[in-house]
């Protein structure tokens, strides 16, 4: 393959921030064929390639990488798809920087390849060339029910049919696609892009119920009574966490989940073409520093906030959103507040916020994460004046699928104890993985979890007698 | 889709509709909710269930007309669908045998006080109701309501019915003259409001059903939240039934008015739309 001397990693396009901050169109633009064809041409085709090991669904990157660089697409995407049936969505929401591309070998002297752009790249140029319905195994008469449509259970579904079975999803929402639906906005994850993927899991024989809520509509036992011989739970880390700091049920403060709920999933962003309303501050505060935290100051913005501001205890360095997130929204004029913590909010007479009173803090020693622990100083209470307070510092397991499954073993912090390599829990038969075990993770993680889940749940349903029991 | 196989006006503004949806129906239990949706651009409706039969695999739900969503329901007619139908959300009320029990329902409130009413009576309690509108033409499922009552009080606003004045006052005379176990009480926030001050001080066990603005109705979004005892609670998967004695109504009903402006804004728009509409057949 000749390889490429001339040029070096190559810059994402984008739109420039004074324009895309006014519409909800995607940002980045993808790079156009020669730039990814010469990225391509970049990689060393290693025999022992680091980047697959920092892959969570271990890709064969220099294998599509090469046909890629000859400029064969069509095998290139397929080499993708073996291992990856979401790459359009994996190509820009994968972190990179802490995954692949991390430990690509070109990246310790210089810039490591774009795996992600190029995945981007293929995934995009396959769209738009209409997708290729895979050739379908036997079938095998033999029902598995995967409980959430997020990455996991897309993930588990999709093994799972190709292997032969017959998969149905049971979703909560009237859409499917967990946090790609209701919480990446669409100027990161078009959301076309994520009905697409699910065409495609659907066109490979997966049935899809949604406005099924399990532990409600039915309960594990009633789809094991339907002739479900096993499970895999996807459910996710859906509930909202809040600060518990007085004021917090005042008017015009929201979960995150809500706020990006009203305007991604109920698309309140063409409100009243669309019925559900979202409520927008001049003035608007969001509360964290993760990718939660800058996808709802970002949409906030394009809601016609005029100033937004992210309240973050840490410092920037701290923040575990995407550094790429961060300066996206820093360039579009979001304002870091750090090293500022809330202590309660203030209203006025008719129940609406009208301010955030907040502490300073500073960095002392490194707590269990690693990070240097906050910590407030005596006396530094001051007051950021507010329209509107989005609340953006995390999510727990939402206990209404738990609740419904007595005997299943769940952590300290409530989320299921899996086996991190089959899935399996406690319960026979009962596979779970994504957000729901590990806490809010990653797309890649969780995809990766409902990859090694489908192979588990084959294992168990050709060869019980060898599947190990614990718990 | 849930079809709708039978649609019946019961009073100005208040219509029932019996669905088609046996998934909700083969669940559902007295106090629970489903989130309805009517088309692609609509949005996630709650309402209570107001009666259910699993063998026809039917839910009841009955509504008023307050706002674009649900006049929108409203001109839907028998044979039509409901794109989404979700359910049975919420937790059920306990049934068991309490001794007596006071039902109370006020305006559209009286349709989710049926199925309580009626698992209590099937449970063995004595079952006081006392239903209330603000006038003759807004009462309904007075008969249905008999049904399951041994006793049964009737009240509107203005007189125009029944005994003249608010549920609370009937509420009042019968603590006065009767042990009362438990009251359960469903109905516009203020109401609920007040049921539970007259309670208060009979130290009776008062039990309301919430209905905050929801989105999901599954606990992933918080904007149902209430604080019932000083706590956050999520009305969708911790109640809709709370402990009346302990509920921050006021904060309840705050909450209730965050999007009066956009539901103005978006009722305007339709009614304007329907109008045109209207305009264009007449032509
Ligand atoms: C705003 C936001 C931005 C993010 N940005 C990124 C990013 O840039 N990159 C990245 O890698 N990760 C990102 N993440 C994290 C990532 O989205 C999650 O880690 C991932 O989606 C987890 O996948 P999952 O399949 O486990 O669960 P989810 O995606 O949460 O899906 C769970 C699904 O299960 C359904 N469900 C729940 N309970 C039930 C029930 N009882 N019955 C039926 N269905 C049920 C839910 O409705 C939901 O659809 C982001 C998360 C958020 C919230
Ligand atoms: C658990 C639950 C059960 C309910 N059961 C019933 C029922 O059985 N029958 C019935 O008629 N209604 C019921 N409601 C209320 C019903 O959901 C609202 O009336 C409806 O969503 C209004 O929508 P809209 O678009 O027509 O009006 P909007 O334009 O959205 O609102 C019009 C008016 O109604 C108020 N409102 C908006 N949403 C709600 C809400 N969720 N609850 C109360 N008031 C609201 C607004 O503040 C406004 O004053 C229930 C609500 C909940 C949460
Ligand atoms: S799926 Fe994610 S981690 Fe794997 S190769 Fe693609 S971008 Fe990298
Ligand atoms: S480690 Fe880097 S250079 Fe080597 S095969 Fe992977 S992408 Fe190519
Ligand atoms: S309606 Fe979203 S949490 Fe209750």
């Amino acid at each position: 393959m000749s390889s490429n001397r001339f040029f070096g990693r190559p810059k994402m396009p984008q739109r420039p921030p004074e324009e895309r901050i006014r519409d909800f169109y995607e940002v980045p633009l993808g790079l156009p064929e020669w730039a990814a064809v010469e990225e391509a041409k970049r990689c060393l085709q290693c025999k022992n390639p680091q980047c697959v090991k920092g892959c969570p669904v271990e890709i064969d990157i220099p294998g599509f990488i090469r046909y890629l660089a000859e400029g064969q697409f069509g095998q290139a995407i397929a080499k993708i798809k073996e291992k990856n049936s979401l790459p359009a969505i994996c190509g820009r929401v994968c972190p990179q920087e802490d995954q692949c591309e991390m430990q690509c070998v070109l990246g310790k002297k210089g810039q490591p390849i774009a795996i992600g752009y190029l995945e981007r790249f293929l995934a995009d140029y396959e769209r738009e060339k209409g997708i290729q319905e895979p050739p379908l195994s036997k079938p095998r008469h033999r029902k598995v029910a995967v409980i959430g449509s997020g990455p996991a259970g897309l993930t588990c579904a999709g093994d799972l049919a190709k292997m032969g079975y017959q998969v149905t999803i049971f979703e909560a929402l009237h859409a499917p696609g967990g946090v790609l639906i209701y919480g990446i906005p669409e100027f990161r994850l078009p959301k076309a892009i994520v009905a697409q993927e699910v065409r495609y899991v659907q066109s490979l024989g997966v049935n899809l119920e949604l406005s099924r809520v399990i532990g409600k509509t039915y309960t594990l036992k009633d789809l094991h009574d339907a002739g479900y011989e096993a499970f895999f739970i996807g459910t996710g880390a859906g509930l909202p966490h809040f600060l518990e700091i007085p004021g917090e049920n005042l008017n015009g403060i929201c979960s995150a989940n809500e706020f990006l709920t009203r305007s991604n999933l109920m698309k309140g962003y063409l409100f009243p073409q669309f019925d559900t309303p979202i409520k927008i501050g001049r003035r608007v505060a969001v509360i964290g520093g993760g990718n939660v935290a800058m996808d709802a100051a970002r949409t906030a913005l394009r809601l016609g906030a005029e100033e937004v501001c992210l309240v973050y205890r840490r410092t920037k360095k701290e923040m575990p959103a995407r550094i790429e997130e961060v300066e996206r929204a820093g360039e579009e004029g979001v304002n870091c507040i750090i090293l500022t913590n809330p202590v309660r909010f203030v209203g006025n007479d008719n129940g609406w916020v009208t301010g955030i009173e907040c502490i300073q803090m500073e960095l002392g020693e490194p707590d269990e994460s690693g990070r240097r622990k906050p910590v407030p100083v005596p006396g530094s209470e001051f007051i950021i004046p507010i329209d509107t307070v989005v609340v953006a510092i995390g999510q727990g397991p939402n206990p209404l699928f738990l609740e419904s499954v007595p005997g299943l073993v769940l952590n300290r912090k409530g989320y299921i104890v899996a086996d991190p390599e089959t899935g399996a829990t406690n319960l026979r038969g009962v596979f779970a993985g994504g957000d729901i075990v590990t806490g809010a993770a990653t797309v890649i993680s969780a995809m990766g979890a409902g990859k090694k889940a489908a192979r588990a749940i084959e294992r168990f349903l050709e060869m019980p007698q060898s599947f190990p029991q614990w718990g | 889709m849930a079809k709708i196989v039978h649609k019946e006006v019961l009073a100005p503004q208040i219509k029932l509709m019996v669905v088609e949806a046996p998934w909700v129906a083969q669940k559902a239990k007295a106090g629970q909710f489903v989130v309805l949706r009517i088309h692609e651009r609509g949005e996630r409706v709650p309402l209570t269930i107001a009666d259910f039969d699993p063998s026809q695999g039917t839910v009841t739900i009955i509504f008023q007309e307050v706002g674009k969503s649900t006049m929108l329901l409203g001109t839907l007619e028998e044979g039509d669908e409901i794109l989404d139908f979700v359910g049975p959300l919420g937790k059920e009320i306990e049934e068991r045998n309490f001794g007596h029990v006071v039902c109370i329902g006020g305006g559209v409130g009286i349709a989710p006080t049926y199925p309580k009413a009626k698992a209590l009576k099937e449970k063995g309690n004595f079952v006081t109701s006392i239903i209330g509108a603000r006038t003759k033409t807004m009462l309904f499922w007075e008969e249905k309501m008999q049904e399951v009552s041994d006793v049964l009080l009737v009240t509107t606003d203005d007189g125009t019915y029944g005994e003249k004045g608010f549920v609370t006052h009937v509420l009042e005379r019968v603590l006065q003259k009767e042990k009362v176990d438990l009251v359960i009480a469903v109905g516009p926030v203020i109401m609920m409001k007040m049921v539970s001050m007259v309670t208060k001080p009979h130290g009776v066990k008062t039990l309301v059903s919430l209905n905050p603005i929801m989105v999901d109705g599954t606990g992933m979004c918080g904007c149902c939240r209430v604080t019932v005892d000083g706590k956050c609670k999520f009305t969708c998967v911790d109640g809709p039934v709370f402990d009346g004695h302990s509920v921050n109504f006021d904060e309840l009903m705050a909450r209730q008015r965050i999007y009066l402006e956009e539901e103005q804004r978006a009722l305007d728009l339709w009614l304007t739309e329907q109008a045109k509409e209207e305009a264009f057949r007449v032509v």
